[in-house]
């Protein structure tokens, strides 16, 4: 218990110090609105009066936590899952759209990746490209995907899909590659001792000992993935998704739902990644890899 | 029909030399002809498809168009860039980087801060903060500002993770040579926290450069003045002239890379006793 305190109580005072702060700092956002409307209304306001308009404004410049934790309450709970104000239903347009870009864009990486480590001329050729597309801005590209693919007449998932592959696609090649030439001379000799032939020393060395790289690089791409498909919906003029609800709520001003659009996509990343953390952690322990 | 030929056989050729060039003995030239033949490929390979299956050019246009393109409109490209890089994305890196740097140096001091933030740190890093542009485009109004600001806080957080882990990159050895030494708290800073912390600050640096342009490109989405390089890719893109929107693609690319470049060169010059900068 004293070893859960130890490594949970600093975290939960910075979070606790962080609302705090998100509080202040909501009061003096707001502040200028409530007192700029007591003025036309010819009132004064008290100190405390000024506090509590600051919390229940219907646009305010920053929602203060509870309004936020209300939205999202109205919007999932007490809203039915196939209503087009449902949060749910958006998290999970979103969530297929970044799912199966990631599906695709883990296939695509790993491929390539063999590709790179068994052939020296693909390996000269692709590599230096795949490091040098690290430092390019690849999110710049999703409206044009979008337009494009919808004037062919793709639209819908697949788009996203594409946006999010591409981004979750570099880190899981990169961390591949890495993993897969992870074994050192003395395994790779003791495969050849054996006669072992690529295949056999493929699947039962390169493979096991590139895991620990593969599944660091997964959590990698499935967070690049989703803000790949959150960007993605953005040019499709906010039809459905988190992202269409971000920018829906920076059109009409509407704060409280940028915010819970915010936390919902913030909370799908962190349970996504943890996701593929608890995976992580059962194939290492069944491979023996982990204690 | 010829030129999708003409393009295949042209692939077939330097797909040979590249298997030869690979093959053979490892030259510096080498080294640099083999991806720079791929890359050309690539490209001829785009233009003679382009061409010979007769593709509309609102879907994909030509590379020797988008070049055109590119060296006609200089003037808006440099506008574009100097709105979204210079003004957007440069100072809110600076800024960024900059005060993660010192709150990282901060919070390394208290064992409890360093325990408290550091999970948050990295959980924060993980999540998809761009979605924080249209609040602070809301805030911090249409120009470059409210671009800087989402630079800011798309930076801070893996900055902050890589200096902080960076200060405690030291051997307990080394720590005890310096209390041998009776050095001050500054003394110790300067002398053994921060060179020995550089390899990672200049790792989070590095990761964030991308960052920073992407922040900047993609805030502009949300709303800008009539210039930057995310308004000028959402605008045309609305237009359909794409040869525009690769133009401004490459920009970014170049840009990009240039950045990444300059951090890695100072980086080769301030960590050149790093086990990773001795070849």
């Amino acid at each position: 218990m004293t070893d859960f305190w130890h490594r949970a109580g600093p975290v939960l005072t910075m979070i606790l110090l962080l609302v705090g702060i998100w509080y202040g700092a909501a009061v003096a956002l707001n502040m200028t609105w409530a007192k700029d409307k007591a003025a036309r209304a010819d009132q004064s306001l008290s100190f405390s009066e000024l506090v509590a308009d600051t919390m229940v404004q219907e646009k305010p410049l920053l929602p203060a936590p509870h309004q936020v934790v209300k939205e999202i309450y109205n919007t999932t709970v007490l809203k039915k899952i196939t209503s087009k104000r449902s949060l749910i239903w958006h998290g999970w347009i979103t969530l297929s759209a970044t799912l199966l870009g990631f599906a695709f864009g883990t296939a695509l990486g790993i491929l390539l990746a063999i590709g790179i480590v068994y052939s020296r001329a693909m390996d000269m050729s692709v590599m230096p490209w795949v490091i040098t597309s690290q430092t390019i801005p690849i999110l710049a590209v999703a409206p044009m995907i979008i337009v494009v693919l919808n004037a062919v007449g793709v639209s819908g998932l697949l788009p996203k899909a594409i946006i999010s592959m591409y981004l979750s696609f570099f880190p899981i090649v990169v961390g591949m590659v890495k993993g897969l030439r992870a074994p050192d001379q003395m395994q790779l000799d003791q495969m050849r001792t054996w006669n072992a032939g690529k295949a056999t020393s493929f699947w039962k060395l390169r493979l096991p000992r590139s895991m620990p790289y593969l599944f660091a690089s997964l959590k990698i791409g499935i967070a690049a993935s989703l803000v790949g498909a959150i960007v993605g919906e953005l040019p499709t003029g906010a039809v459905a998704g988190l992202g269409a609800r971000l920018l829906a709520g920076s059109y009409y001003g509407q704060t409280i739902q940028i915010w819970s659009a915010l936390i919902c996509a913030a909370v799908l990343a962190a349970s996504l990644v943890a996701l593929i953390g608890l995976i992580e952690r059962i194939t290492l322990r069944k491979m023996g890899m982990l204690q | 029909m010829k030129w999708v030929l003409l393009a295949f056989l042209f692939w077939l050729v330097m797909c040979a030399i590249n298997v030869r060039l690979a093959n053979g003995p490892q030259t510096r030239l080498t080294k640099v002809l083999v991806p720079t033949l791929f890359g050309v490929t690539l490209l001829v390979l785009w233009e003679g498809l382009v061409w010979g299956l007769s593709i509309s050019p609102i879907l994909l246009p030509p590379p020797s168009s988008i070049a055109l393109r590119f060296s006609t409109s200089l003037p808006i490209l440099w506008g574009d860039f100097v709105q979204t890089f210079i003004k957007g994305a440069l100072s809110g890196y600076v800024i960024g980087c900059g005060a993660a740097f010192l709150t990282a140096v901060a919070v390394d001091r208290s064992d409890f801060l360093k325990r408290g933030l550091l999970p948050i740190g990295n959980f924060v890093a993980a999540l998809p903060i761009i979605g924080m542009a249209p609040i602070l485009v809301m805030w911090f109004g249409f120009d470059w500002q409210s671009k800087a600001a989402v630079v800011v806080i798309m930076v801070f957080f893996p900055m902050l993770v890589n200096t902080v882990t960076g200060l405690g990159a030291q051997d307990a050895i080394q720590r005890d040579l310096m209390s041998t030494y009776g050095a001050s708290y500054w003394q110790r800073l300067m002398k053994l926290g921060l060179p020995a912390a550089m390899p990672f600050i200049f790792n989070g640096l590095k990761i964030c450069t991308t960052l920073a342009l992407i922040g900047a490109i993609v805030a502009e989405f949300f709303g800008s003045p009539i210039r930057g390089m995310g308004f000028r890719i959402s605008t045309e893109v609305g237009r359909l002239s794409l040869d525009m929107v690769w133009a401004e693609i490459t920009v970014a690319a170049l840009a990009g890379t240039a950045f990444y470049g300059t951090v890695a060169l100072i980086e080769k010059a301030v960590t050149f006793w790093h086990p990773s900068q001795r070849n």
